[in-house]
């Protein structure tokens, strides 16, 4: 197994801060990815455009670390469909109904002392625990 | 203009520090979320990384009048723990901890090649969909039922 790295998780941490602080101090808005992604189809027209560039430039920005860094090496996975569907439409619903995600409500709520985001962050770092704990090792299905 | 060049930058710096820090694999994320089993801490440092800007930053951006580029901030003004937040939270962590993909992490690992973050992203954006909608829809029966 690929050993665990701390440097590059700090720092990969501190980008994510400092792209969250630039967009809030620039454009006044909160790095919250599930909130960006649902607004590309609900949102206002005008609100729209930069949502996408957003996106856009996240996709093109991870693309362009692995160009540089070169075939850095994963995890060994497979393919799991039914996983990715059930997952995505939970992830979808969840983050829509409880205003955020990971970075929304972690990265973002907890910086700005929101004791909303700090109730959701709990809440989904426990329930996403219990999940792997009940599937990997009671169930004993591998995810 | 300015606004968008911003947002494209932010973003992708956004996920630059994604793929840095290997939360694009999703077996390191369920390696964090695994406490039973041999625990990756990787997501904690990411995490503690990030947060660790924005607590020291946000103070000091929150305390200006406005944006740079902007007219206001657009911030959450709600402050009450209802039930949606929390409900919303755990079925968003059920999901998260079943495909090992957030939001962020599963749009910036469409650049892997491989179709888990394609499907996960498809099926996040019909998730989020359906639930807009049945918001669309209690607000319309409630206007509906308030002006009968």
């Amino acid at each position: 197994m690929q050993e665990f790295n701390p440097l590059s998780a700090t720092v990969g941490g501190v980008l994510i801060g400092i792209s969250a602080t630039l967009l809030l101090l620039l454009n006044g808005r909160i790095a919250g990815i599930s909130g960006i992604v649902g607004g590309v189809l609900t949102a206002r027209s005008q609100d729209v455009l930069w949502r996408w560039l957003f996106l856009i430039s996240l996709f093109l920005g991870a693309a362009l670390y692995r160009v540089i860094a070169g075939d850095t090496e994963l995890l060994p996975d497979r393919f799991a469909p039914i996983l990715m569907i059930v997952g995505g439409l939970l992830v979808g619903y969840g983050t829509r109904l409880g205003g955020g995600c990971t970075s929304g409500h972690g990265v973002c709520g907890l910086g700005r002392l929101s004791a909303r985001s700090l109730v959701a962050t709990l809440c989904f770092v426990a329930s996403a625990m219990v999940t792997v704990f009940l599937v990997r090792h009671v169930l004993e299905i591998s995810l | 203009m300015t606004r968008l060049i911003t947002a494209a930058i932010t973003g992708m710096i956004f996920g630059i520090g994604l793929a840095l820090s290997q939360m694009i694999d999703r077996q390191r994320v369920l390696g964090f979320l695994d406490v039973a089993g041999s625990w990756d801490p990787t997501l904690l440092f990411v995490l503690g990384g990030a947060v660790g800007v924005t607590l020291v930053a946000f103070r000091f951006v929150l305390t200006c009048s406005r944006p740079v580029l902007d007219d206001r901030f657009y911030l959450p003004t709600r402050k009450d723990i209802d039930r949606p937040l929390v409900a919303g939270a755990i079925v968003f962590g059920v999901g998260w901890g079943l495909a090992g993909y957030c939001p962020g992490p599963a749009v910036a690992g469409m650049t892997l090649g491989v179709w888990n973050p394609v499907l996960f992203v498809v099926c996040m954006v019909i998730g989020s969909w359906i639930r807009s909608r049945i918001e669309e829809h209690s607000r319309a029966s409630t206007s509906a039922s308030s002006t009968a």
